[in-house]
């Protein structure tokens, strides 16, 4: 297969090891599809958030290759690698909005990549910018929300802005790291239903981070299971059988 | 109660710090009498202070004019030497910042902002009169000198406190290192730059009333020659004027705080 031709995310024999000898991801090989929805499952401490963070590079891999749309991340630098982070969204656990700063200029962060300093330091984004982060903030249910402080929202609402504020780079990849761990169940599927409808509608690749395993099932087409920092199951969510919960998160009394 | 439950103390005694405070009590006694302090030298020295004080009432205020004069250099000391610190300050503390500055440059900025520090700001002031000569020259450079370190260093350590976490995302959003830190960095700790900023500037107005008894500038020239021709009724009126002047800083700076809140 040519690399220019491969559409979407193909991760190669990633290796990232924080304590040399130590790895935390051995060997990972994957490849996402350039549109639906993939859940990583697996249990606390095996890996799935530094795979999320290998892809943007806010973790650097130790050895491995990360093409999106053909185009390999991981030797990137500088310019470079800004022009590939600004084509891939994330939305965070504890959503990371600059809580000092009003939702429209946390959804507008979401251009940094594509304005000058001049421009993001005086706010002077382009009008159609400014119009489409009033649709996205429409489209994630804060129309009247834009000048109130990011401090002054609650959970729920924090984490709409910061889905606005990753599709505001209009992505070609969202990456979600455990999105909805910090949130109450309902508000949990809430925010699940907003981000898998969005990006959905917007036809670019989800992968999302989730400790639950019924909101996995629930919203993605394809199940990635990790244990150990390896995959241990690829499928979609009806091929998840509890002898794979097992595998994944050992132990068998809470099932 | 149990014999067991009555041996577990929920507050243990610190024999340590018995000893160190009973040794901090007899050193400081001991010292009282190394000092020759005695009734004798105190009821001497309150019956001084008591004509001393007789003396400077009722304040004079009929040179008005060289007071006002003092005082307003005073002031434009103040102002521009806490304005140049603040200018500097501002790239100092982020070059001496660990978390954002690589190791050298910022281990070599902290030791740049020891060096301002290292110095009581008179001394400094002592150095200019005598490198650029009497005036308020000497007096601005000394007292920027001071808010820069002063202010670098606090903001430098407000810096290493923010939350990487929003860091992180404006960095994940494909933003530029400047981009980084006008949304990322300065929103966290733009308030706290600006309350280091106005202490400052409230510490520069007493500094700069100071700095003129060693010749650079503003009214503590006018007050040390005051005191040297016994003139303690003028002393008073600049004493007074001083403490007008800081009261109404105090009140004009609580109100920006408010402001900025």
């Amino acid at each position: 297969m040519q690399t220019g031709a491969m559409q979407g995310l193909v991760i190669k024999g990633l290796v990232k090891e924080y304590v040399p000898g130590k790895p935390v991801l051995r060997g990972i090989n994957l490849a996402i599809a350039p549109q639906g929805i993939t859940a990583v499952i697996g249990p606390s401490g095996t890996g799935k958030s530094t795979l999320l963070r290998c892809i943007n590079r806010l973790v650097e891999p130790t050895a491995g290759e990360i093409l999106l749309n053909g185009h390999d991340l991981v030797p990137l630098r500088g310019r470079g690698l800004r022009m590939a982070r600004r084509r891939i969204g994330m939305v965070f656990q504890e959503y990371n909005l600059v809580e000092r700063l009003t939702v429209m200029e946390n959804v507008l962060s979401g251009r940094l990549g594509y304005v000058s300093f001049w421009q993001a330091w005086m706010r002077r984004y382009p009008e159609a910018d400014i119009a489409r982060a009033f649709s996205l903030l429409d489209a994630v249910g804060l129309p009247e929300q834009a000048t109130r402080r990011a401090d002054a929202l609650s959970g729920g609402q924090r984490q709409r802005v910061g889905i606005a504020r990753a599709l505001m780079q209009q992505p070609e990849l969202l990456l979600a790291d455990e999105p909805t761990s910090s949130l109450d169940p309902r508000t949990a599927v809430e925010i699940m239903e907003l981000m898998t409808g969005l990006s959905t509608s917007a036809n670019v690749p989800l992968v999302v981070n989730i400790h639950n395993v019924d909101l996995a099932r629930r919203f993605a087409q394809r199940i990635i299971g990790m244990a150990g920092g390896e995959i241990v199951f690829d499928g979609p969510p009806e091929a998840l059988q509890p002898g794979h919960l097992r595998q994944i998160y050992g132990g068998e009394d809470w099932l | 109660m149990s014999a067991s439950a009555l041996r577990r103390r929920a507050f243990p005694p610190n024999w340590g710090a018995r000893a160190t405070a009973l040794g901090l009590v007899i050193y400081a006694i001991y010292a009282l009498g190394q000092l020759d302090i005695t009734w004798a030298r105190l009821s001497l020295g309150f019956g001084e202070a008591g004509r001393f004080l007789a003396r400077m009432w009722p304040p004079n205020f009929s040179r008005a004019e060289l007071l006002i004069e003092g005082l307003l250099e005073s002031l434009q000391i103040a102002l521009i030497s806490s304005a140049l610190g603040i200018l500097f300050a501002l790239p100092l503390g982020l070059m001496a910042a660990r978390n954002l500055a690589p190791w050298p440059l910022s281990v070599a900025t902290r030791g740049f902002i020891a060096f301002c520090r290292s110095l009581h700001y008179v001394i400094v002031a002592i150095l200019f009169v005598k490198a650029i000569g009497f005036g308020a020259l000497a007096g601005v450079a000394a007292l920027t000198i001071a808010s820069m370190g002063f202010i670098a260093k606090l903001f430098a350590e407000a810096i290493e406190e923010i939350s990487m976490k929003q860091v992180e995302a404006i960095r994940a959003t494909g933003a530029s290192f400047g981009a980084v830190l006008i949304y990322g960095v300065l929103p966290q700790v733009a308030s706290r730059f600006i309350g280091f900023s106005l202490y400052q500037l409230d510490s520069n107005l007493r500094n700069s009333t100071l700095v003129g008894i060693v010749g650079a500038g503003g009214i503590g020239g006018t007050l040390f020659a005051a005191f040297k021709r016994f003139d303690y009724d003028f002393v008073a009126a600049i004493l007074l004027s001083i403490i007008a002047l800081i009261f109404i800083a105090e009140l004009v700076s609580a109100r920006i705080r408010v402001l900025l809140r």
